[in-house]
């Protein structure tokens, strides 16, 4: 058992006539009834738009909206909640730095630097950038063992560059990234370093100040909070000169009949009426992550990824991708069996209750990379356990025994 | 114990044509290509089709994916060969009946041959689109061809 684990109802369960087997939190994580609770009472009590309403209902909802925010800074150290600004998630963050800051910085030859382990969010708006501009996208190759190397770093990074994106952490091959040392190297040079922070937020504590990264992006989903809910971080100085990219409600300061101005920071990207419950919500979840401590989910993970990394390695025929070294990953390992099809793979521990992903993870290029056209994932939260890693490897060594018999 | 129920999907005929495929491989470039992918989930299959007086005369395809989109493939290549055109398309039309899970008629599921084996994968929504990549792949072909 784990402490946790009553705090997430949905796990109560039998799927396929067995327990619930939760291994697919990198693709969405289970929500706690902390933050459950949390969006049910904005809707019992509080449900009323934010930055308008004289009433006390309109009060309350900004009140709860503004204070998620000053969660949200807290929890990633920004300077202040001018450089947090409500999206729907990693990939519009990730869309609205490329095609805000990006359309106003990134000229005809200009360099966007990427690398192959990114996931396709990260990849395509910057792809699409570059096209548009004629600039011109690099890619950082990975080492064989799926790590990155800061020599690489620094030669694919030239003067030339305009931005560095790069995950920091892949989520597929769980590599964790030297994001400080790379913005050293951006900054040298004259880029800006942008992040994509979808798998590290949720399991690693982080600080935007130390790290140095201009832009930061994350989805509420991932880290216990409600879906539809993102943040983009953004240096202020930055934000401050990049003109929005959606115009309404909300984000506005006068509007003339052939001019307007618009709100300051962070309000002047918000336009439209937010996702207000989502937002609450995920200053729910933060609450939830820190009252616990993201040390402690940390090396929570790293205790069971190192134990599966030592079980799976048992089975015979079973390859595992990314880096050996559990300090080097976060929680979620990415396989394949030998002779059994990753589809089937999932379809085989679903009978058994079990939840993994299969499929490219959106990280086509990166299974070119890896020369696969498919893989399968567990990956790992707070509420697993090594019941859970039994589990999975029981029914690893099921399907492969179950495909073995088919082809004999 | 479920595993029982794998066995509805992974009928014995399903992977003896996982296991050594029908018609695995190419024709010449005159004849009529189609590429298609599933973006969801990474299964592709090129499929290359001999269409000569409204009869498919020969049917090969190349691929990656499961054991269901392979054998499926696999199955529908080895079916539509010799047939017309149109009854290539009833064929399909048939096929994705079946995946949405409807009764089909014994005579028909007759006719079927081992294609009824797949039936079972109605049963399993994720897996329906493994099912139907090969079929979807041979319509376009044809239609590339009626155009």
């Amino acid at each position: 058992m784990n402490e946790f684990r009553k705090d997430f109802p949905i796990l109560n369960q039998e799927v396929n006539g067995h327990p619930l087997v939760y291994l697919d939190s990198a693709a969405t994580s289970q929500k706690p009834v902390q933050v459950l609770e949390v969006v049910r009472k904005y809707y019992d009590f509080d449900n009323s738009n934010v930055h308008r309403g004289v009433h006390t209902l309109g009060n309350r909802a900004t009140d709860s909206y503004e204070g998620a925010r000053e969660k949200i800074r807290k929890f990633i150290n920004a300077k202040s909640t001018k450089e947090i600004i409500y999206t729907r998630g990693t990939t519009t963050s990730l869309n609205t730095v490329a095609s805000a800051y990006g359309r106003q910085n990134v000229q005809e030859g200009d360099e966007i630097v990427i690398t192959y382990m990114e996931h396709h969010s990260n990849l395509i708006p910057w792809q699409q950038l570059a096209k548009e501009k004629n600039a011109v996208l690099k890619y950082i190759d990975l080492e064989e063992d799926g790590t990155i190397s800061l020599d690489t770093v620094k030669e694919t990074i030239t003067p030339k560059t305009k931005i560095v994106a790069m995950t920091m952490a892949s989520n597929v091959l769980g590599t964790i990234n030297p994001i400080k040392e790379v913005a050293k190297i951006a900054h040298e040079n004259g880029a800006v370093m942008v992040v994509d922070g979808a798998q590290a937020a949720p399991h690693m504590p982080i600080d935007v100040q130390d790290l140095d990264c201009d832009f930061l992006a994350f989805s509420g989903h991932k880290m216990c909070g409600p879906t539809g809910i993102g943040v983009l971080y953004g240096k202020q100085e930055l934000l401050e000169n990049i003109e929005p990219i959606e115009f309404g409600g909300e984000m506005i300061d006068f509007v003339d009949l052939y001019d307007s101005t618009w709100k300051e920071l962070p309000w002047k990207f918000e336009g439209g009426t937010p996702n207000i419950a989502g937002a609450i919500g995920l200053g729910a979840a933060i609450d939830y992550l820190t009252n616990i401590g993201l040390d402690k989910i940390a090396n929570h993970e790293h205790e069971l990824i190192e134990y599966a990394l030592s079980e799976m390695d048992k089975i015979e025929g079973l390859h595992i991708y990314g880096p050996r070294d559990p300090k080097k990953r976060c929680g979620l390992i990415t396989f394949n069996l030998d002779g059994v099809h990753p589809h089937d793979l999932a379809t085989v521990l679903d009978m058994r209750g079990i939840a993994i992903r299969a499929g490219h993870h959106c990280a086509q290029p990166l299974m070119k990379w890896l020369k696969v056209s498919a893989t399968a994932r567990a990956s790992f939260y707070i509420y697993n356990n090594k019941e859970d890693v039994d589990a999975l490897v029981e029914g690893l060594r099921a399907a492969k025994e179950y495909f073995n018999n088919v082809f004999e | 114990m479920s595993l029982n129920n794998l066995d509805q999907l992974y009928r014995a005929v399903i992977m003896e044509h996982y296991k050594k495929p029908r018609n695995k491989g190419y024709l010449d470039e005159n004849n009529v290509t189609v590429d298609m992918n599933n973006p969801t989930c990474g299964d592709r299959i090129h499929l290359t089709l001999k269409i000569n007086d409204g009869i498919v005369e020969d049917a090969k395809f190349d691929g990656e994916g499961c054991s269901i989109s392979m054998s499926s493939a696999s199955m529908m290549t080895e079916i539509i060969k010799g047939k017309k055109v149109e009854e290539a398309l009833k064929l399909a039309d048939i096929f994705s009946k079946m995946m949405l899970g409807e009764e089909i008629d014994e005579e028909i599921l007759d006719e079927l041959g081992d294609i009824a084996a797949l039936q079972g994968v109605s049963k399993f929504p994720a897996r329906i689109k493994c099912a139907t990549l090969a079929w979807k792949a041979m319509e376009k072909g044809v239609s590339k061809e009626i155009e």
